[in-house]
């Protein structure tokens, strides 16, 4: 029995909205689709007029659907941005050099300029280089760590007014969940801020156009379009904690589709108790980048990492912030609890 | 994939095989019979001394309850509250110095209407709860869910988080209390019975709010500390909650439940990092200043209603994305209520049973949901049919159309839906 789109209704249904249950044929879900990020960015007053704007390209679903429909807006509704795409390079042989060919595919068929910059060229490592002194476990905070640094370096350097990332409402959620597990209220409240305040100095405002899409609808989007996407794991990418978050959440939408956009609802309404003690923000000592302690982490795991004691930058050591900072060696002791684990 | 992590002492994962030891970590000579946490064993002495302990520091913690009060313990047969009469009974019956000063009574309310239990498996086990709360000698209540619908509304008074500041320290005003206590008249008796009915505002918030937390003490102590007390105790017998009891999936709260105990046999402080983080958060929305207005409730929880939300927020996106979804349906359903209202209501003519005017009206999803916070609008969606409503949300639902209110209520929703 066939059944009709629930909003033209004279046109076959091919597919279910993951996110509402109602179903559509192609051309109503890509309006539907496009329309609801619209209203994203004009609710939030996430751009303005002639601002230019580059958009985190890795090459995977999110970003290449980000970079598809910001241009498509960009031309429909007259935003007057000029958009173009930022890629990182982490150095890892097999992976990201596959990705990094997707994203150069990307600049032919959107047409947009696109820049690349490397943790080689930003960092003197590659994360091949980081994952041997490091082991399996603990890379993804590297990587992470130094990506973030790496789109506001690269950001700079473009001298673009905001930059925006692919993020959805799968990871908003799962963030927030992990952020509950974790006991991390400093990051609980800022996580479900669609854009990150612009203070003057210091990083580039960026934001995530995509935060109330659903990632099913994503892929979709990406499949009955055609969008040409790189779909491989980082093969790094371990045990992760966020897996555990991610596979409930999995699971949550399995019994109710909403329970994606009503993780984001909590964590927006969620508000602190007075006198939770809460971070400050202020700049790091040494690179002048936004820390809330006296070095960023981007600088103490590259000390970490340069000094032969990977753990530098896993777990807490902020009394030994001071030493670093007065190129001071560190006491045997010290030494033994940092330095890499047999495995 | 992964996010930084500023402290990994909690998140160790527990892969390594540790070697179980034999003997209580505690007396040293007692033969371990379990272990909690990472690698804590406990002979059964020392066991049920540390679960006792905890237990009473909670209530300790909290300095709530007065000598002679009157506690009320909300049973629902599950391990955790069996475990929580069972440690009542016992702090009561301690000749210690220490021993509890208050007066407990039980309540049990049997929610087998709602999960489809036949009227003799609702004895049943009404019946075993009876005969063990008898055994404990306590005032016990057994009701049924369905009692709620013909509670008066006045009983449910909303809370709110403003602290007291003339609040005395705990042990003045117990020493207060028992002043008072002992002056009593039998005029006094009949206004002191008054005050420990919920609706009296002269309990100070803070001393509400206390006394809910009171009642989940006992999520301080883990699922299975709970469960190797309750397997100690004098209830032998079990009663395991009704519903979704056997597959996970079934409801949001299963799936929790398991999500939260398999995380926990990972990663050993996870029960305790997520009971930390919900005490630094609000668990009332906080009034926003001393002159406003009084926030509206919703009329399933009474919580404040969490639903005027700012254009760029996550319950925007699900009007947005319902509206775009079913773009004809929205127009018709939406314009129907206030249109027909406006004209039958102005032109002084009756509409009839059904129509708006009328008592007899039967609530629709879209004037429902106006009245409810953001969950519970996702409750009624579920919501076969709105025939069966209770009585008092049709009553409430009248006054709203008769006020002005209802009109800014429907405009409102109008202009978040369409003009964006």
């Amino acid at each position: 029995m066939p059944v009709q789109c629930s909003n033209c209704v004279q046109r076959r249904a091919v597919l279910k909205r993951p996110k509402t249950g109602h179903s559509l044929c192609k051309d109503c879900f890509f309006w539907a689709f496009e329309e609801e990020i619209h209203q994203t960015i004009v609710s939030a007053g996430l751009f303005n007029r002639g601002e230019t704007v580059a958009i985190g390209a890795s090459g995977g679903k999110d970003s290449t659907v980000l970079a598809h429909v910001m241009k498509v807006l960009n031309e429909r509704y007259g935003y007057g941005l000029s958009l173009l795409l930022l890629s990182v390079d982490e150095g890892i042989t097999g992976y990201r050099d596959d990705s990094l060919e997707t994203v150069k595919r990307n600049q032919q068929q959107y047409e947009l300029p696109l820049k690349i910059v490397s943790y080689e060229e930003l960092y003197g490592w590659t994360m091949d280089a980081i994952v041997k002194q490091v082991g399996l476990k603990n890379n993804c905070t590297f990587c992470g760590v130094f990506r973030r640094q790496a789109l506001d370096r690269g950001a700079m350097m473009l001298k673009v007014d905001k930059i925006c990332t692919g993020h959805n409402a799968d990871d908003v959620a799962e963030t927030v969940l992990m952020n509950v597990l974790r006991g991390d209220i400093a990051r609980l409240c800022r996580c479900t801020s669609i854009s990150t305040a612009s203070d003057g100095e210091g990083a580039i405002p960026r934001c995530k156009p995509l935060k109330y899409a659903y990632e099913k609808e994503i892929v979709l989007y990406a499949y009955f379009k055609k969008l040409d996407y790189f779909s491989t794991e980082c093969i790094y990418s371990p045990n992760a904690y966020r897996g555990h978050a991610r596979a409930f959440l999995k699971d949550l939408e399995s019994i109710r589709p909403s329970s994606i956009i009503d993780v984001i609802h909590s964590g927006e309404t969620l508000s602190i108790k007075e006198g939770v003690k809460m971070p400050v923000q202020g700049t790091c000592s040494r690179c002048g980048y936004i820390s809330s302690q006296a070095l960023c982490k981007s600088c103490v795991l590259l000390e970490g990492l340069n000094r032969g004691l990977p753990k530098l930058g896993i777990g807490k050591h902020h009394r030994l912030h001071g030493k670093i900072l007065a190129q001071e060696p560190l006491t045997e002791q010290e030494e033994k609890k940092l330095k890499p684990v047999d495995f | 994939m992964c996010q930084v992590e500023e402290d990994y002492n909690g998140l160790e994962c527990n892969q390594e095989k540790i070697p179980v030891p034999t003997k209580c970590m505690k007396c040293k000579e007692g033969t371990a019979v379990l272990i909690i946490r990472v690698n804590d064993a406990f002979c059964r002495s020392c066991f049920k001394e540390y679960f006792i302990h905890k237990f009473r520091a909670m209530l300790g913690k909290n300095r709530v309850i007065f000598p002679q009060e009157k506690v009320l313990l909300a049973v629902s047969g599950g391990a955790a509250s069996c475990s929580m009469l069972s440690q009542v009974q016992e702090g009561l019956s301690r000749e210690a110095p220490k021993k509890f000063r208050f007066v407990p009574g039980i309540i049990y309310i049997d929610d087998g209407g709602a999960c489809g239990r036949s009227a003799e498996e609702r004895q049943r086990s009404n019946a075993l709860l009876k005969s063990i709360f008898t055994e404990t000698g306590f005032t016990y209540f057994i009701v049924s869910l369905e009692q709620v619908f013909s509670l008066p509304t006045s009983v449910l008074v909303p809370g709110t988080s403003d602290p007291d500041p003339s609040n005395p320290s705990y042990k003045q005003a117990v020493d207060q209390y028992i002043k008072e206590k002992q002056t009593l008249t039998e005029e006094n008796v009949a206004s002191a019975v008054a005050q420990l009915s919920i609706a009296d505002s002269a309990y100070s918030p803070e001393r509400k709010l206390a006394l809910e937390r009171l009642f989940s003490s006992m999520k301080t102590l883990t699922a299975k500390e709970d469960m190797l007390q309750t397997l100690r105790s004098v209830f032998s017998k079990l009663l395991y909650s009704f519903c979704f009891y056997f597959l996970s999936f079934l409801s949001i709260q299963r799936l929790t439940e398991s999500f939260v105990t398999n995380l926990q046999s990972d990663f050993p402080s996870t029960v305790s990092t997520i009971y930390r983080t919900s005490e630094k958060l609000h668990t009332v929305m906080p009034p926003q200043s001393q002159t406003a207005e009084p926030a509206s409730k919703c009329l399933l929880c009474h919580c404040t209603l969490d639903t005027k939300v700012d254009k760029a927020s996550a319950f925007h996106a699900t009007l947005v994305s319902e509206q775009l979804s079913q773009i004809k349906l929205q127009d018709s359903s939406l314009d129907a209520p206030a249109q027909s209202a406006e004209q039958c209501c102005t032109e002084g003519q009756g509409c009839g049973p059904g129509g708006c005017c009328s008592s007899n009206r039967l609530p629709s999803h879209q004037d429902l949901k106006m009245l409810l916070c953001y969950s519970c609008r996702l409750t009624i969606k579920d919501m076969v049919s709105l025939r069966k409503a209770p009585h008092s949300w049709v009553q409430s639902l009248r006054v709203l159309h008769s006020s002005n209110s209802f009109y800014d209520v429907v405009d409102d929703m109008a202009s978040q839906q369409f003009h964006m």
